[in-house]
């Protein structure tokens, strides 16, 4: 690592300067700027950053940047860890997260899914984690089928350990033509994306059948197992197994999480964590005391104060992601939804009508962002009454101070951390 | 006028990809504002067509599900004999090119529709993403068509088949015009949830088999459409 030909030294001396400059004149944290300026001048930086490195890949739809932070937390303990702790998930975050750390013996980067097969040849990274497949952004994201189809070819004939959720059938199957898996029943709330074969089309059935894995119970098999009615493709046995709060691993041995990030969709992306992290050596006993040190990743789950009131911040993207927001949510507290339609968040949004918001009948709710009026329409025809406000600002000084929920989709919650100066 | 109105969504497990649900909703909502009941039938691809509903929706999805689901309707044969019999289809995108003769499959190749609808549609060479604004046939009596399509396909109408309308802004079937109809079937590139951009769709769709219907508050849908015009339309 720090043995970087002269070419690619200059490469990411470069790229730092110019993420430096990005941070001082505010236009961001850098990571992606810094990383172009180093990819123009030496194509070849991320392959060289990447090697001599124990690498880490994370890769889902939703949960990828805080199982990031919890495998890199994890592995502090062994020592340094070079991450892309701020979501910038393409090669070019890869390659400022990795030049910016340059002799950290450990790498975990966040890899957008349709990225995962470029950057697993360029890094020829030992390790992947899978979590979980759904639809998002659909005017600009590759259809998730196809998706999983190229994690299938990339992983194929490769000596990659790959650790993936096999209570998602497309994650499975994009997954089951590695080498080595370690499967990891870390549950799946969102199922709207998963009731054909993504092998052959049929019907996928939900429960009552074949042998589940250890520690499972009655009911939990009923509702996580699953397997084609035409053909041979099935949930394989788990190795690791989620139930509520508690982890099983492959000895048969149970550990109580414990974390404080909050919801099932944080404990499913802590038990991912435990399963790479032993894969790397570290058991859970080392390893749980340093996933329960993390409170907030980049802004989601934090808290803010504005004139008494605290505002929780809960990001939510697609979907699967709002039912895993609603999850963390508090039904007795008011609550404000703020949805955009800018680039990163997709043009279109029809996706609010996949989400059910008649769970939050019976609190206050206050509709914000760029869209309000698309939510506004979506939340009258569930039968949830609601107050339409111009800005966010707005809407927090109509509620009375106590404690707040924010759910936002990405440029949306973008927008109210900067108003916080991105101090959280 | 019947006591219970049954919408059957066709499908949801393989085409519904782009919150085709909210179709259903918008009916249902628009219904009941009016005092009429609704059953919705949600039918998987596993399970038959019922043959003895109202109205009928069936939404968009990618290409792999598509094929899956023409071959489906064809052998099962219910959602054909329900049309004979005058019920009401609303078709959308992937849904919408199924009702055809033949469409392209996932790598151009024709694959045969379920034949509905007079058309035929194969893969254009771009994709078609973002807002479409069109004029509907003024037969219908509609408002400004709106809403959003993403697709690659591109249609082609036969002699038994009205377009749906002419586009103001968009792709629509890619020769000027977006949708078609014919009797009681009606096929649109307007994908996701169509008719809560365009209520009176809805309404036409419920009026067929309901008969004519007294007016409700439409304040939200309403300013969503302004809204959404006024973004993509000149002034």
């Amino acid at each position: 690592m720090s043995q970087l030909p002269l070419r690619a030294q200059l490469a990411s001396a470069l790229g730092r300067t110019a993420a430096t400059l990005s941070r001082a004149t505010g236009r961001g944290d850098g990571s992606v700027i810094g990383g172009r300026v180093g990819l123009m001048l030496e194509p070849d930086l991320l392959r060289k950053l990447a090697a001599d490195r124990k690498l880490v890949l994370v890769s889902a739809t939703n949960g990828k940047t805080t199982t990031t932070r919890l495998i890199t937390s994890a592995l502090q303990e062994f020592g340094d860890v070079a991450t892309n702790a701020f979501g910038a998930n393409m090669p070019a975050g890869h390659v400022s997260a990795l030049a910016s750390n340059k002799d950290a013996p450990y790498g975990v980067l966040e890899v957008d899914e349709k990225y995962l097969p470029e950057v697993l040849d360029t890094t020829d990274a030992g390790i992947l984690c899978l979590m979980n497949l759904s639809r998002d952004q659909m005017d600009r994201a590759a259809e998730i089928w196809l998706l999983a189809q190229k994690w299938r070819r990339a992983l194929a004939g490769r000596p990659v350990h790959v650790i993936a959720n096999c209570d998602d059938p497309l994650v499975t199957w994009g997954a089951s033509t590695a080498a080595r898996v370690t499967w990891v029943a870390a549950g799946q709330r969102w199922r709207e994306d998963s009731w054909c074969c993504p092998e052959c089309g049929g019907p996928l059935d939900r429960s009552g059948f074949g042998n589940g894995g250890q520690g499972l119970t009655a009911a939990q098999m009923a509702d996580t197992n699953w397997a084609c009615r035409e053909c041979t493709f099935r949930r394989p046995e788990p190795n690791w197994v989620l139930d509520g709060e508690y982890v099983t691993d492959p000895r048969g041995q149970h550990w109580r999480l414990d974390i404080q990030l909050p919801g099932q969709a944080n404990r499913a992306n802590a038990a991912m964590a435990l399963a790479v992290a032993e894969t790397l050596g570290l058991d859970p006993a080392r390893a749980l005391p340093r996933l329960r040190t993390v409170t907030s990743v980049a802004g989601r789950y934090t808290t803010v104060e504005r004139d008494g009131r605290s505002l929780r911040l809960l990001l939510a993207k697609n979907p699967a992601g709002w039912l895993e927001a609603f999850d963390v949510a508090d039904p007795a507290l008011p609550i404000i939804l703020s949805v955009n339609a800018q680039g990163p968040d997709g043009r279109d949004t029809s996706w609010l009508w996949d989400v059910d918001y008649r769970i939050l009948r019976g609190r206050p709710v206050l509709v914000t962002g760029e869209r309000r009026l698309d939510l506004a329409l979506r939340l009258t025809v569930a039968g949830v009454p609601f107050q339409l406000c111009d800005s966010f600002e707005q809407a927090v000084g109509l509620l009375a101070p106590g404690k707040i929920d924010v759910i936002a989709n990405y440029t949306a919650f973008q927008q109210i951390r900067a108003e916080f100066g991105r101090a959280v | 006028m019947q006591s219970e109105l049954s919408i059957v969504w066709i499908y949801p497990d393989l085409l519904s990809t782009y919150g085709d649900q909210g179709n259903v909703l918008v009916l249902e909502q628009r219904a009941q504002a009016r005092g009429i009941q609704t059953r919705t039938v949600h039918v998987r691809s596993s399970d038959p067509v019922p043959q003895q509903g109202d109205v009928y929706l069936i939404g968009g999805g990618e290409d792999r599900p598509q094929i899956l689901g023409a071959e489906r309707l064809r052998r099962d044969g219910g959602l054909q004999a329900a049309i004979q019999r005058g019920a009401a289809l609303l078709a959308v995108c992937a849904g919408y090119q199924i009702m055809g003769t033949v469409f392209g499959g996932e790598e151009g190749q024709p694959v045969p529709g379920i034949g509905l609808l007079d058309i035929s549609s194969g893969r254009g060479e771009r994709r078609a993403v973002g807002e479409l604004a069109a004029d509907v046939d003024p037969a219908l009596g509609l408002p400004t068509l709106t809403g959003f399509e993403n697709h690659m396909g591109v249609t082609r109408l036969g002699p038994g088949v009205r377009p749906l309308s002419r586009t103001l802004t968009g792709i629509g079937n890619g020769d000027g015009t977006e949708g078609c109809y014919a009797g009681r079937v009606i096929g649109t590139y307007l994908h996701g949830p169509a008719l809560a951009r365009n209520p009176a769709l809805a309404d036409l769709l419920l009026s067929w088999v309901t008969g004519p219907l007294p007016p409700i508050d439409d304040g939200w849908y309403q300013a969503l459409r302004d809204e959404r015009l006024r973004a993509v339309l000149p002034s």
